[in-house]
């Protein structure tokens, strides 16, 4: 699938803001954007529910201009699902069948085909409100699949569901993607389904693309503040370039922290900057001696630990500026009988922290 | 605390008290309704069925007979007139669920806020009229001197003005226009719960207008087409005034065979009969409408 300039307007605002982007055969890429960024209209104009304004958008090679939702190569799995209530689940995932006018016999061989593969076997005869949301779920994607389409499109479907399901249906949706081999585009504002299912993501904000890359490069290397900000957690701090090398900033906030990160673009001293650590990377100590040399350290007081298996962190604050700082605990055990207000030291690597020129109007605040 | 143990003793009696008061309550409120049932629905019918049981022998002396019923059986015109109004209620009935259901679609998937409630008052203006006055317009504009018939005589569509009225399909215009409301109601709330969702998905999944129409939209709109058929059907059958005075006197509508007995010819006892037939009518018509429409009279109720 290739998009090219495609643009999408509504009522004074741009929707989709010129956006060109290619899908490979047989991946799975995804959207991954805050609710308003633009993200469902694209996927309705690749189903061909509204109309780009200009731009096209090409599937397996054919132009998909003035092609109507229902002739093109193309299935949605919708957020709500949208299962016939009318209709058993047998007859719902024969339903696209029965509109090519396959045979009867046919029809129904294939449906119980596609229901066994997506491991729902003989519930062909159930109806969809007795199925629990796990299986709704399967329903939908076979309904869609069984019609063997070029590219299979999934609008936040797991958005419904509880987070322990939700955690078990992405990874059955990434094992049905590599059994089937179809191009899967998902979207979703949640970073976790889009990291861990694609193969490429596209992080959206206000109609645009952030950032295209695999889910390492946008979490190891994001190009812009918007992507390190809404990819996974980051601890972000706002301040002024006061010196600089050719890869390392000196950051100094306004109430008088200093930092060092490394330098994303352009960055002139004086300049207004926003910098991103992310929690792995600082290391903790209880005291300044413990901690790695070479490396500027910085002094805390425990606010909190927040405590959550594997992924615990404690919360503190900078001794001089009371700023917040987010560190994750190691997975050794070590340090979890932190208590609140325990003094600590920590520091981290300038080389994996990164800084970005300030973006407009977000100069001066604070995370 | 010295009353204590009598509360205790008296816990089970106030339980059955705050029961058999919630009892009361709920018999005063329904109080009304129920007086009114039986008042002016009930009383009346009995009273109307031992009617139609009976058989006047001389003056003042009636005995228990079925003559009234096999009066009507025996009668080709009654026969006539009943079969006759029963196909022209069902296909006034059809009609006007072809008729409503565009409407209903644009009221409650096209139409947004304001052209939505105007559309609903378009289908209500109507009935701010009295349906006599209503329908005595329809009679200005469809008489041979008319205005519709002078406007073809105008336009050289017909040389001479027309009659337009005492036609049956005259009485289809009277019955279809006073019925779209009453259609039209159910049919938008049993649309509007239709999920745009589920349209989509069915067009996404290759199915054409027509497709969707019959696969998805209709099947969740059929308590809704039901309860909105049944209505009109009822209220078509049973009109008196729209098919005498636009149909006039030879509209051979059941009704007016009714009124006749009970008014013309004072034979109450024949009247009563004719309006049971009229009720059985309506009622196995209902039946036979849900049976083959799969749909039950409850959930259909719902609807209305």
């Amino acid at each position: 699938m290739v998009a090219s300039a495609v643009v999408k307007r509504f009522a004074g605002h741009t929707a989709v803001d010129s956006l060109s982007f290619s899908v490979a055969h047989g991946s799975f890429f995804s959207i991954l954007g805050p609710s308003g960024c633009g993200k469902t209209t694209l996927l309705r104009m690749i189903a061909g529910f509204i109309a780009p304004d200009s731009g096209d958008i090409a599937i397996g090679g054919n132009s998909m201009a003035g092609v109507a939702p229902n002739r093109r190569p193309v299935n949605m799995v919708f957020q709500q699902l949208a299962l016939f209530p009318m209709m058993n689940v047998g007859e719902n995932v024969a339903y696209g069948l029965a509109r090519r006018g396959v045979e009867r016999a046919e029809r129904i061989r294939r449906s119980a085909a596609m229901l066994e593969r997506v491991g729902l076997n003989g519930a062909a005869h159930k109806r969809v409100d007795e199925l629990s949301g796990g299986q709704r779920q399967r329903v939908a994607i076979a309904r869609s699949l069984v019609l063997e389409p070029t590219l299979l499109l999934l609008d936040e479907p797991l958005g419904a569901l509880d987070l322990k399901l939700r955690e078990h249906m992405k990874i059955e949706l990434k094992q049905l993607q590599a059994a089937f081999g179809t191009t899967f585009v998902y979207i979703t504002h949640d970073q976790s389904e889009a990291l861990v299912l694609s193969d490429h993501v596209g992080v959206m904000n206000q109609g645009r693309f952030e950032q295209l890359g695999t889910p390492q490069d946008l979490y190891y290397r994001p190009q812009t503040p918007f992507v390190a900000s809404f990819v996974g957690t980051n601890n972000r701090v706002v301040g002024r370039c006061i010196s600089r090398d050719a890869q390392i900033a000196e950051i100094a906030t306004s109430d008088g922290w200093n930092i060092r990160a490394l330098v994303h673009g352009s960055i002139g001293v004086g300049d207004a900057v926003e910098a991103f650590v992310r929690p792995e990377i600082a290391t903790l100590a209880h005291t300044a001696a413990g901690l790695p040399a070479g490396q500027p350290h910085y002094g805390g007081e425990v606010q909190s630990v927040l405590f959550d298996g594997a992924n615990s962190a404690v919360l503190l604050q900078e001794t001089r500026t009371r700023r917040e700082f987010r560190i994750a605990l190691p997975q050794t055990g070590q340090f979890s009988d932190l208590e609140p207000r325990d003094s600590i030291a920590f520091s981290f690597d300038p080389a994996r922290a990164v800084c970005y020129a300030a973006r407009a109007g977000i100069a001066g605040q604070d995370a | 605390m010295r009353h204590a143990p009598e509360l205790r003793a008296k816990m089970p009696d106030t339980a059955a008290d705050t029961r058999w008061r919630a009892r009361l309550s709920l018999g005063l409120l329904l109080a009304p309704a129920l007086l009114w049932l039986s008042a002016l629905i009930i009383l009346p019918h009995a009273d109307l069925a031992v009617l139609s049981f009976r058989e006047r022998v001389a003056p003042r002396k009636y005995v228990h007979s079925l003559a009234q019923y096999k009066t009507f059986f025996l009668e080709p015109l009654y026969w006539h007139v009943f079969v006759h109004t029963a196909v022209m209620s069902v296909i006034a009935t059809l009609m006007t669920l072809l008729l409503a259901f565009p409407i209903a679609w644009i009221i409650a998937k096209l139409a947004r806020g304001r052209a939505a409630s105007l559309l609903f008052i378009v289908c209500l203006i109507p009935f701010w009229v009295s349906e006599t006055v209503r329908t005595l317009g329809w009679m200005i504009l469809l008489r041979e001197s008319g205005v519709l018939p002078a406007l073809l005589v105008k336009l050289h569509i017909t040389a001479v003005p027309v009659e337009l009225l005492y036609r049956d399909a005259t009485i289809f215009v009277g019955l279809v226009y006073t019925s779209l409301l009453f259609m039209v109601v159910p049919l938008v709330s049993s649309l509007e719960s239709l999920d745009n969702s589920l349209i989509e998905a069915a067009y996404d999944m290759g199915a054409g207008g027509f497709a969707t129409l019959r696969t998805i939209v209709i099947p969740h709109a059929a308590p809704g087409i039901t309860a909105g058929c049944i209505v009109v059907f009822m209220l078509t059958l049973g009109n008196y005034l729209t098919p005498t005075l636009l149909g006039g006197k030879n509209s051979q509508w059941f009704t007016e065979q009714i009124y006749a007995q009970f008014i013309t010819r004072f034979n109450w006892e024949q009247g009563a009969a004719f309006g049971f037939l009229l009720l059985g009518l309506s009622t196995a018509m209902v039946v036979l409408g849900l049976r083959l429409s799969g749909q039950r009279f409850g959930d259909v109720m719902r609807r209305t």
